[in-house]
């Protein structure tokens, strides 16, 4: 700001009085700054306890988005048999405007698909027949854009579907891997970072290993509308599995479906603590592609990450992106004994 | 009997207005108007104090709707804090917020607000250093300041008299233009800071008018007290103007001192004290204002002593208030008052000049030594820079 470049007469007089006061702290008064010094010298707790209190204060309420229950929860659709004996998943979407809470306390009017953010994870095998219907119950016009193989009239992206409007998507699961699915109506950015994407999922037709699955959809919210993220998080609620570690047993096998939905910063990222993973980048090849702890993702990028613990108890996982993990993507998985 | 109809009279349109209040708040405009539009939601920064491993937050709420903090952020990451007396600040309430975080000496840090609706206040604090406790170091230690800043300097400018007083009459009238020269480059000052610390003020205080009604007020209401003596004439006229020009300059030094002690409530305090001879030599010259009207008479000690003191403590004062309980409010207040008291000082001044020159402002010597004012002041002025 100009104000800040520009020394006025009184801010001199502000850095003047400072001057003084430290001359006559030092000169005639003997030692006043130096008291203060050891006064904070002389409290190691006053300063070192204040490290361990970052976070945010309270709690979500409970009656509206569940981050536990949307990690495990896989929307299959309604499973049917075409005549030519192929399968047939029927899902309904509807867009709708809500008012969502992204940290204890703060609210942001979200546009969702289904009413929650991220939408319902969609799931398909590869070959399957998807047949998305989609209603449009949302202010604004907004579509449906899924990634993957599909014939141009069933991109969602040059036809939007009016407030009160329906539009029926239909096409093949395929290629098999980990996609995303989002609106996709100018201007995208509002679009987006106001809610509507989701998790798409394609089994391939030779099943993954078993494994304890999770969907992680890494997320952010510019809850005052400056064009930066005041929240970020993975499944939407800020420091949601910081609170409520989700547990995992110690040896199996565990798989995260993680999906960068952020928008406004160009990269976020994934680190475990205590472990390494394997990834399969878009989860579009069952032989991974890298063994790390620490995986960087551009926006609409998504990748499968397979890993289990050797030891018990608390580990986080965060955003290397230190300002990201400390405004609310950081979460902890709690390590248990397997019991049989 | 006729009193009735008088208070009748001026009671029948408060009450008109009081049902037109209830016919539009009850109607439903109102709610119509706002029907879907987000509360609109202000929070100022009154004070940030650094302790060991904690900051804490004073703050007002200016704008029309209550705000609920809903969570708070030190250098754009989530914090642990408590709140007093409520999370919810009500229109024009006030609230403490503590923050226990390991701040960092001489670094900068932000303090951010995140309302429930996701809106945010934040204040820099630009140099981190410890707030000093209000105590008898505090007030030793700003009483210095203000001698060094306020009451030395002015008092050195009194020892111009013996000089003034063996001056030629048109050189004394040409000091006492000097004398308005400095008092208008002061009242300016004082004005722009006015205006500056307004901008800090909680929206519902009107911090612009704030200085509006502070300036005219002290211009109205040291006219109306000092008025009788300043049409008497002669020596008591002199000896007024004298210890108005003290007032105006002691207001205007207050709000220094308030500045001052507010660097430290703000935690705005950074090193630079050469500075300080600066601001010596600048206000200096405030004492040769303040003797130039007295030149020719024959003053006691204890009255010259007076005016220094009137003119220099309250810059002590000052860095007292402004260090335990600064507010942009009182600090736009105080500036305001001495604008005011200055402009009306000047006007005295003039009056008084334009007897002995005939009326005539723009004579050589009178225009010349208003403009030599400004220009030492100005010059001065560059040498705090």
């Amino acid at each position: 700001m100009d104000r800040d470049r520009r020394l006025s007469r009184r801010e001199l007089l502000k850095r003047g009085a400072a001057g003084a006061a430290g001359v006559a702290g030092l000169t005639v008064l003997g030692d006043s700054a130096g008291a203060t010094m050891h006064a904070a010298r002389g409290e190691p707790s006053a300063m070192n306890g204040a490290h361990s209190m970052a976070g945010v204060v309270g709690s979500v309420s409970s009656d509206g988005f569940d981050p536990q229950a949307f990690l495990e929860h896989f929307d299959w659709g309604a499973e049917s048999r075409l005549p030519s004996g192929q399968t047939l998943r029927e899902y309904d979407i509807h867009a709708v405007d809500r008012e969502i809470e992204v940290a204890p306390g703060v609210l942001f009017p979200a546009w969702t698909f289904n009413g929650q953010v991220p939408g319902p994870t969609i799931r398909a095998r590869e070959g399957d027949r998807v047949r998305a219907r989609f209603r449009n119950m949302g202010t604004h016009a907004h579509s449906l854009h899924f990634h993957g193989f599909h014939p141009a009239d069933m991109d969602g992206s040059l036809e939007p579907v009016p407030p009160g409007g329906e539009f029926v998507y239909e096409f093949d699961a395929e290629p098999a891997g980990l996609h995303l699915y989002h609106c996709h109506v100018m201007p995208l950015k509002k679009h987006l970072h106001k809610g509507l994407y989701g998790a798409f999922i394609v089994d391939p037709p030779t099943p993954r290993p078993p494994a304890r699955e999770m969907v992680m959809v890494m997320n952010g919210f510019d809850t005052n509308f400056d064009g930066e993220n005041e929240v970020y998080a993975v499944n939407t609620v800020a420091f949601a599995y910081h609170h409520r570690p989700i547990e995992v047993r110690k040896g199996e096998l565990q798989r995260i479906y993680l999906v960068n939905a952020l928008e406004f910063d160009l990269v976020n990222s994934l680190h475990l603590h205590g472990n390494f993973f394997h990834v399969f980048r878009t989860g579009t090849s069952l032989s991974p592609h890298e063994f790390t702890d620490t995986i960087m993702m551009c926006q609409g990028e998504r990748h499968v990450i397979e890993f289990s613990y050797r030891h018990t108890g608390p580990f986080m996982f965060h955003a290397h992106q230190s300002e990201f993990a400390e405004l609310g993507w950081m979460g902890l998985f709690n390590v248990v004994e397997r019991t049989v | 009997v006729t009193r009735f109809p008088v208070l009748r009279w001026a009671v029948l349109p408060l009450a008109l207005l009081a049902a037109a209040t209830v016919v539009v708040t009850r109607s439903g405009l109102v709610e119509y108007l706002r029907r879907g539009v987000p509360p609109v939601e202000e929070l100022s920064f009154e004070r940030v104090t650094l302790e060991p491993g904690r900051i804490l937050v004073d703050i007002v709420n200016g704008g029309p709707d209550a705000v609920l903090v809903a969570q708070v952020l030190v250098d754009e990451a989530y914090w642990q804090f408590t709140m007093t007396p409520d999370r919810s600040v009500p229109r024009l309430g006030r609230a403490s917020i503590e923050i226990p975080y390991p701040w960092v000496k001489d670094e900068p840090h932000q303090v951010t607000l995140l309302s429930s609706t996701g809106i945010t206040f934040s204040h820099e604090i630009p140099v981190a250093t410890p707030t000093p406790q209000v105590g008898p170091r505090f007030f030793w230690v700003f009483a210095l300041i203000g001698l060094s800043v306020g009451v030395i300097p002015v008092a050195i400018g009194l020892l111009w008299y013996p000089m003034l007083r063996r001056l030629d009459r048109r050189w004394v009238d040409f000091a006492l233009a000097i004398t308005i020269g400095l008092l208008v480059f002061l009242g300016a000052d004082a004005l722009h800071e006015g205006f500056e610390a307004a901008a800090g003020v909680a929206g519902a205080y009107q911090g612009t008018l704030l200085v509006v009604l502070g300036a005219v007020g002290a211009v109205l209401l040291l006219q109306m007290a000092a008025g009788s003596r300043l049409k008497k004439g002669g020596a008591e006229e002199r000896q007024a103007i004298a210890f108005l020009i003290a007032l105006g300059i002691g207001l205007h030094n207050l709000g220094e001192g308030l500045a001052i002690g507010a660097a430290y409530s703000l935690g705005e305090a950074t090193l630079g004290a050469f500075l300080m001879i600066g601001f010596m030599l600048h206000n200096t010259t405030e004492g040769l204002g303040i003797v130039a009207p007295i030149a020719q008479d024959r003053p006691r000690i204890r009255t010259l002593v007076n005016l220094g003191l009137i003119a220099g403590l309250p810059t002590i004062l000052g860095a007292w208030l402004g260090g335990m309980a600064y507010s942009p409010m009182w600090a736009t207040f105080f500036l305001a008052l001495g604008a005011g008291a200055i402009a009306q000082v000047v006007i005295a001044i003039y009056r008084v000049l334009s007897r002995s020159a005939g009326g005539q402002l723009l004579e050589p010597l009178t225009a010349g030594g208003v403009l030599a004012g400004m220009l030492v002041m100005y010059a001065t002025g560059l040498m705090v820079a």
